[in-house]
């Protein structure tokens, strides 16, 4: 099911001119309305003259969350606050948070972007949403929401946690879609199988997003709650969910790029790389009003993919995220995301996707702990198997990863489950 | 097979209290442990019981978030005497019946020793072939 046909499957050429034009607009936009991208661009001696076409793009300079913080919390802000009629933020987990603020017309375009994004996971009017992000600041929950309701749907507005309570409602109301982080899903399908009540649900899809998680976990949902799992990315900085999104063939995430246009840069040479390389993702939104970005370093790792889908929608796709520049660890000198050591754990299945990495150093040598958690169904009575269950994840990962880790097993439900973002490595080492 | 026994087996991390905690969980039930074992690898380990309500402990464990599984062993009489042990496990390898692990204690006239066979039922079979004595499960438990 296709919402927006006349976007989401607009011609290339005819997408390129939407948004040179959109561009354009959004250039004089904040050149005479922000003074800090007005300053930012007096300084490279750049007028909106010098912005024609989105080929221009690579003229303009980056914004980074550096930039956001520094200009905390309105300065970004490209109109009076009078227009401003929604503020969201980011969960300040270092510094200041970082504030978005919208107009009326902005928060039609993000219902506009979700409800594109529900309707290509097979939904619409008749479907029961279950909205299971947290509502506030976050711009998780009153995103999906909206998007939800200006599909047409029925919208449970529960938010995060309170498991007993999600599984009530679901039960009794019969959600057929659920929206909330991957690790929560996976925690309330825990407690679904502990309860026995998979036979009472009616859910059929779920919109998983605002953390990384892999095919792998996919996978695990999908059997455990016999849904269909589909990715959503977005970022507060951007507009919050609804960035982009899977159809059904899932082969990447489309991404509304007549409102938020993408490009890929190396992180260390800040150069575009060639397409379909894997590189920094960087977004300039061409339609927003309130505070509108321009190359905005996500420091998400990821590639593009401009080939026509087979869904019949024509907007370029990015991979799934390979990492984040912020989260990739250094550890004995070699580059490691967490996201790599959670595909090894998910390729064994004896071991339940629940892990934590641990990361320190003694005597000047990094060491590299990761705690897994057994699956009761995998667990033996032969300390050879589970010692070899030991070895075999500790080859895997050195094969994947390239330096050794040592892997502990851990008993189920030991690790923290989280209702927001997982927290799932802890470096002890004090290098900065 | 009257003659097997259901023995317990837990998966434990090396944290302290985990033991105490078990057995004072089976004790609240009025499980009585007849013997146990602990076999440990660096980072985990795992506890094999032979108690008097296996269904129940695994039951009552499994509902306090311990991983428990069940397996099938043997519990073997011999006369606590030098030799007696050696010429058991002799007529267990002559007929290339593997022994994954056990544990036993000796005292005054007999020792009970507490096999694990990956076949267990030719294990049982050799044994009371070979006149050995083996201990009823309706011995170890109680209903």
């Amino acid at each position: 099911m296709i919402w927006n046909e006349s976007y989401e499957c607009m011609g290339r050429e005819e997408m390129r001119e939407v948004q040179n034009k959109r561009l354009r607009t959004t250039i004089e936009h904040v050149y005479h309305n922000s003074p800090f991208y007005r300053a930012k661009m007096q300084e490279l001696g750049l007028t909106p003259m010098d912005i024609e076409s989105i080929d221009d793009l690579v003229k303009l300079p980056f914004t980074t969350k550096t930039d956001l913080r520094d200009q905390y919390p309105f300065g970004l802000f490209s109109v009076p606050m009078s227009e401003i009629v929604r503020l969201h933020a980011s969960s300040g987990t270092t510094g200041k948070p970082v504030v978005a603020g919208y107009t009326r017309k902005d928060l039609n375009t993000w219902s506009e972007v979700l409800a594109r994004t529900f309707a290509a996971g097979g939904c619409s009017r008749n479907d029961i949403f279950q909205i299971a992000y947290g509502y506030g600041l976050f711009t998780g929950g009153l995103g999906a929401h909206y998007g939800a309701e200006n599909l047409g749907a029925s919208v449970i507005p529960i938010s995060a946690g309170n498991t007993e309570k999600q599984i009530q409602l679901m039960t009794d109301f019969g959600s057929t879609a659920l929206c909330c982080t991957p690790s929560y899903a996976l925690y309330l399908a825990e407690a679904i199988e502990e309860r026995g009540v998979q036979d009472k649900l009616k859910l059929k899809v779920g919109f998983f997003g605002a953390e990384p998680w892999t095919e792998a976990m996919r996978k695990e949902l999908e059997k455990k709650m016999n849904i269909k799992a589909f990715d959503i990315f977005g970022l507060t900085e951007v507009i919050g969910p609804g960035v982009a999104y899977e159809c059904s063939c899932q082969h990447g995430m489309h991404i509304n790029e007549d409102h938020f246009l993408p490009e890929i840069i190396n992180p260390k040479t800040f150069e575009p790389v060639a397409p379909g390389e894997v590189g920094e993702l960087v977004f300039t939104t061409i339609t927003k009003e309130g505070m509108p970005v321009i190359r905005y370093r996500t420091k998400d790792l990821t590639c593009l993919n401009y080939e026509k889908c087979e869904c019949g929608r024509t907007s370029v796709r990015m991979s799934k995220i390979m990492g984040r520049s912020d989260d990739m660890l250094i550890i004995r000198g070699v580059n490691v995301f967490p996201s790599q050591i959670e595909s090894v754990l998910m390729e064994f299945g004896e071991t339940a996707p629940h892990y934590h990495l641990y990361v320190d150093r003694e005597n000047n040598t990094d060491t590299f702990d990761v705690h897994v958690e057994v699956r009761p169904e995998n667990f033996t009575d032969e300390m050879s198997t589970m010692l070899n269950l030991r070895k075999r994840i500790e080859a895997r990962i050195q094969s994947v990863v390239g330096i050794h880790a040592s892997v502990k097993l851990v008993e189920p439900r030991s690790i923290e489950r989280s209702t927001g973002k997982a927290q799932r490595v802890t470096d002890k080492r004090n290098l900065y | 097979m009257p003659t097997i026994i259901k023995q317990l087996s837990i998966f434990l991390e090396n944290k302290t209290g985990r033991l105490t905690e078990i057995t004072s969980l089976l004790g609240k039930a009025g499980i009585n442990l007849t013997a146990f074992s602990m076999s440990e690898a660096s980072d985990f380990g795992i506890m094999r019981v032979v108690l008097s309500d296996p269904e129940a402990a695994q039951k009552l464990l499994t509902s306090h978030g311990f991983t428990v599984t069940l397996s099938d062993v043997v519990c073997l009489f011999v006369p606590n005497s030098p030799g007696t042990l050696s010429e058991a496990l002799h007529i267990l390898s002559e007929h290339n019946v593997s022994v994954d692990y056990m544990y036993a204690f000796a005292m005054d006239d007999m020792a009970r020793v507490v096999i694990r066979s990956s076949d267990i039922h030719k294990c049982v079979e050799v044994l009371q072939n070979s006149k050995l004595k083996l201990a009823k499960a309706s011995d170890m438990y109680y209903f």
